[in-house]
C-alpha cells in the first residue's frame, strides 16, 4: 500500500493498465516529455516509450478523432484533453462518432476509448480552465461518464474505464488532485463502473454528490450532525452514466429527504435528472421536495470571485436544513 | 544491356513527366507542379502518351468499365426509388465513377476504406452489396452492419470528420507493425473543415500510411469551389503539411488508378501519406433534397458530360477492339438485372417486422438499466396502443 494523491493515483492507474495490456496507448498535449501539465503522466514516457506515450500536435479534435480510429483498429487509447475548457473542439468527434460508431455499425465496430480531462474550479485558474461540463456528455447516448472523488476510486475506476468496451469520459476533479493522500493498493484492481459508493452512513437525509463536491458534501454532513443532530447519508455517484439507481433508491426509501449537489450551473444539469428520477420513482417516500445546490447559471468567475460561485458546505447545510424543516 | 538501360531511362523520364515533380532546392522540399492536372486518357478515348498507361490488363479495364456501368445503373435506380418514396434522401454519384473505381481498385486487399456518404461505387467494389447500400438509404441501420471481411468503414456524414479516423486507424496499424494502409474520401467542401487540416497535420507528423482522396466535384451543395479557398488547387494544401499532393483528372480512370496506386505503394513502403485531388463533377443534385438548377447552368452540366468517365473508357476499349455495341448493350442489361434483384431483396427485407429493441440494442456492449427501462416502457405503450385500437375498431 502506498499513500497517494488523486493525481498520483491517475498515474498509477495508467501505468498499471499499460503494463497489463500493450494495446493501451496514451495521446495528448504535453503528456510525454513534460509528464502532463498536472504531472498525471509523469515517468510514463520513460517506461513505455514514445510509441505508447504520444505528444501530439495541439489539436483536440485531432487527438480524439485519431484516437477513435485507433480504438476501432483494436488499440485501447487513452486521450488526455488538457483542460475541461478545451473539450469543445473535440465535441463533434465525441458526440458524432465516439458515442455512435457501435450503434451505426450495429456492433460491427466499437470504440474502447477513454478521454481523460481535469475538470472543475477551485484552483484560481484562467478562463476555460475551471469548467464542469459533465451534463453535455451524460446527455449523449452511447457515452459513459465517470467522475472519481478520491485516490482509491480514481485508480480502480480508471483501470475499469480503460478495459470497458465503450467510450468513457473520465473527469478528474483538479482541485482534489493534491488535496489529500489515501492508501491505494499497489498492482491491479478495478472499481466497477455503474456502482456508487455510500461515503457516509446516515438515516435522516440522503446527500448525493460526485467528484469535487464529495468532500464538500461530507463536510456539510458532519456539520449537520454536530450542529443540528441530523444524520446525513452521503452517496458518491462515481459514475453518472450508467447511474447506480439501486444505491440511490435504497437510501432515499430509508431517509425520505434528499439534497443533490453539483458544481456545474443549474439549468439542465445532472442534478435536474436525478431529481426528476427521484420524483418519478420515489415520490411517495419523500417527506420534502428534493433540494439542489448548484452553481448559478453564469460563467464561472475568474479566481477572485470563485468562492462565491462554487457550492460550499455552508450552502449545502442550508439546503439540508430546508429539506429537514419542510 | 544498352537496350535495358535506355528503357530504364525512358521509364524515369515518364515518371518525371507523370508527376511533373520538381524540387525546391532552397527548401529541400519536393512539390508538385500543380497547374496542369495529370491525365492519361483523353476525352476522345485516346492516350496522351502510350508510355503512361498503367499496368492494367485488358480484362481489368473491361471489369472496371462494367463496375462503372453498374454504379450508374444503381444510381439512376436509387434516384427513381427516392422519387417514388421507396427509399429516403439519397446522394447521387453519377459523374464521379472513374474517381471512385480507379482509386478503390488501386488498394491492396488488406487496406481499409473510409467513405463519406457518396462513395457507393468505392464501397461496392470493396465488397459491400447494393442491397446493404439500399438498406442504409432506405432507413435501415443494418445497411451499415459491414460484413466481416469487407474492409470498409461506416458512412460518415459530418463533413471531413472521417479523415481523422482514417489517420488513427492507419497509425494504429503502423504501431502494431501491420501492413495496412487507409484511403479516405471527402469533397472539395471538406477541405475547409478544421478536421481536414488536423488530419493532414497528424498524418504528416506521424507519417501514417493514409491516402486522402478528395473528389473535387466543384460544388459543396451549392457553394462553388472558389468559395472554399483562395488557393489555386486543393492538392497544394498538402505542401503546408509536408505531404505530397497531386491533382489528377478524376474522370480519367487510368490516371486516377495510376496516381492512387503510386500513393498506395508509397504508403505500404513506409513513405507516409498523400493528398490526391481528383477533378470531377456531380451531374445530379447534392442529395435528393436539393435542386441543382438553382446554382448551375444547364450548359455547364452539359459541358461536363462531354468529359464523361464512362464514355471515355468505352471509346478507348472500342478503339482497342476490346468492346462493341453488343457487349455494351449486354453490360447495361446485366447491370439493370443485378440492381433490380438488389431492389427486390431490399424491399423484402424492408417489409419484415422489426423489434423496437433494435433501437436500443447497440448503444453499449451491455444494455444499462435505464435503456432497458425505456425499452420496456416503449413496448408497454405499443401494447396499450394496439389494445386501444382494437377496442376502437370493435366499437366501429
Amino acid at each position: 500500500m502506498a499513500q497517494l494523491t488523486l493525481v498520483q493515483a491517475v498515474n498509477d492507474g495508467l501505468r498499471t493498465a499499460m503494463r497489463a495490456d500493450d494495446r493501451v496507448v496514451l495521446l495528448g498535449e504535453d503528456i510525454g516529455v513534460d509528464g502532463g501539465v498536472f504531472r498525471a503522466t509523469e515517468g510514463l514516457l520513460q517506461e513505455f516509450g514514445p510509441d505508447r506515450v504520444i505528444d501530439t500536435p495541439l489539436a483536440e479534435s485531432g487527438i480524439v478523432g485519431t484516437a477513435i480510429g485507433m480504438a476501432v483498429y483494436g488499440l485501447r487509447p487513452v486521450a488526455e484533453i488538457q483542460f475541461d475548457g478545451f473539450l469543445p473542439p473535440a465535441f463533434d468527434q465525441i458526440v458524432s462518432h465516439a458515442a455512435r460508431i457501435r450503434w451505426r455499425s450495429r456492433g460491427r465496430f466499437h470504440v474502447p476509448l477513454v478521454i481523460r480531462a481535469p475538470y472543475g474550479g477551485g484552483i484560481r485558474a484562467l478562463e476555460h480552465h475551471s469548467e464542469s461540463p459533465e451534463a453535455y456528455y451524460a446527455h449523449t447516448p452511447g457515452l459513459k461518464v465517470v467522475i472519481p472523488s478520491n485516490p482509491y476510486d480514481t485508480k480502480g475506476l480508471l483501470i475499469a474505464s480503460i478495459r470497458d468496451p465503450d467510450p468513457v469520459i473520465f473527469f478528474e476533479p483538479k482541485r482534489l488532485y493534491r488535496a489529500f493522500r489515501e492508501e491505494v493498493p499497489e498492482g491491479d484492481y478495478e472499481v466497477p463502473l455503474g456502482k456508487a459508493r455510500v461515503a457516509r452512513d446516515g438515516s435522516d437525509l440522503t446527500l448525493i454528490a460526485w467528484g469535487s463536491m464529495v468532500p464538500v458534501a461530507l463536510q456539510a454532513a458532519e456539520e449537520a450532525e454536530e450542529r443540528d443532530g441530523v444524520s446525513v447519508e452521503v452517496i458518491d455517484l462515481r459514475t453518472l452514466v450508467p447511474l447506480d439507481w439501486g444505491t440511490i433508491a435504497q437510501s432515499v426509501e430509508k431517509t425520505g429527504r434528499v439534497v443533490v449537489v453539483q458544481e456545474a450551473p443549474r439549468t439542465g444539469g445532472f442534478a435536474s435528472e436525478l431529481i426528476a428520477l427521484i420524483n418519478d420513482k420515489l415520490l411517495l417516500y419523500l417527506e420534502a421536495p428534493v433540494q439542489r445546490v448548484t452553481a448559478p447559471d453564469t460563467v464561472i468567475p475568474l479566481g477572485r470571485m470563485e468562492d462565491y460561485y462554487l457550492p460550499d458546505a455552508g450552502r449545502v447545510l442550508r439546503a439540508i436544513r430546508k429539506a429537514v424543516t419542510f | 544491356m544498352a537496350k535495358a538501360r535506355s528503357k530504364a531511362k525512358a521509364k524515369a523520364e515518364v515518371e518525371v513527366e507523370l508527376f511533373r515533380k520538381h524540387k525546391d532546392e532552397k527548401k529541400g522540399l519536393w512539390t508538385w507542379q500543380l497547374k496542369e492536372f495529370f491525365q492519361i486518357l483523353r476525352e476522345d478515348g485516346t492516350l496522351v502518351d502510350e508510355r503512361l498507361k498503367p499496368p492494367l490488363r485488358d480484362e481489368e479495364l473491361i471489369e472496371l468499365y462494367r463496375w462503372m456501368i453498374r454504379a450508374r445503373t444503381y444510381d439512376e435506380r436509387a434516384l427513381a426509388l427516392q422519387r417514388q418514396g421507396r427509399i429516403g434522401t439519397y446522394a447521387p454519384l453519377s459523374g464521379q465513377e472513374a474517381a471512385q473505381a480507379g482509386s478503390a481498385y488501386a488498394l491492396e486487399p488488406q487496406d481499409w476504406l473510409f467513405p463519406s456518404y457518396r462513395e457507393h461505387l468505392a464501397m461496392a467494389m470493396r465488397g459491400l452489396s447494393w442491397v446493404q447500400l439500399l438498406m442504409y438509404w432506405g432507413g435501415l441501420e443494418d445497411g451499415m452492419r459491414i460484413p466481416e471481411g469487407v474492409n470498409v468503414f461506416t458512412v460518415s456524414i459530418p463533413i471531413a470528420t472521417q479523415l481523422l479516423h482514417a489517420v488513427g486507424y492507419a497509425w494504429a496499424a503502423k504501431m502494431r507493425g501491420d501492413d495496412v494502409a487507409t484511403i479516405v474520401y471527402f469533397g472539395d467542401g471538406g477541405t475547409s473543415e478544421g478536421d481536414f487540416h488536423e488530419a493532414l497535420n497528424f498524418a504528416g507528423v506521424f507519417q501514417t500510411p493514409t491516402i486522402f482522396f478528395c473528389q473535387n466535384n466543384q460544388y459543396a451543395i451549392s457553394v462553388p469551389r472558389t468559395r472554399q479557398t483562395r488557393a489555386e488547387t486543393l492538392a497544394q494544401k498538402a505542401i503546408a503539411y509536408g505531404l505530397e499532393g497531386v491533382q489528377v483528372d478524376g474522370n480519367d480512370i487510368m490516371a486516377v488508378y495510376k496516381v492512387t496506386r503510386w500513393a498506395v505503394e508509397k504508403a505500404h513502403a513506409g513513405g507516409g501519406p498523400t493528398l490526391i485531388e481528383a477533378i470531377t463533377y456531380r451531374y445530379g443534385h447534392h442529395t435528393t433534397a436539393d435542386d441543382w438548377t438553382r446554382y448551375r447552368s444547364k450548359e455547364e452540366v452539359e459541358e461536363w458530360k462531354q468529359r464523361d468517365p464512362l464514355k471515355r473508357l468505352r471509346l478507348y476499349l472500342e478503339g482497342q477492339g476490346l468492346w462493341d455495341e453488343a457487349q455494351e448493350q449486354r453490360a447495361w442489361e446485366e447491370a439493370k438485372a443485378e440492381v433490380a434483384e438488389a431492389v427486390q431483396e431490399y424491399e423484402r427485407i424492408r417489409a419484415q417486422e422489426r423489434d423496437v429493441e433494435e433501437i436500443f440494442k447497440y448503444m453499449y456492449a451491455e444494455m444499462p438499466w435505464h435503456l432497458r427501462e425505456e425499452l420496456e416502457d416503449l413496448r408497454q405503450y405499443l401494447r396499450e396502443r394496439a389494445r386501444e385500437r382494437e377496442l376502437e375498431e370493435g366499437e366501429a
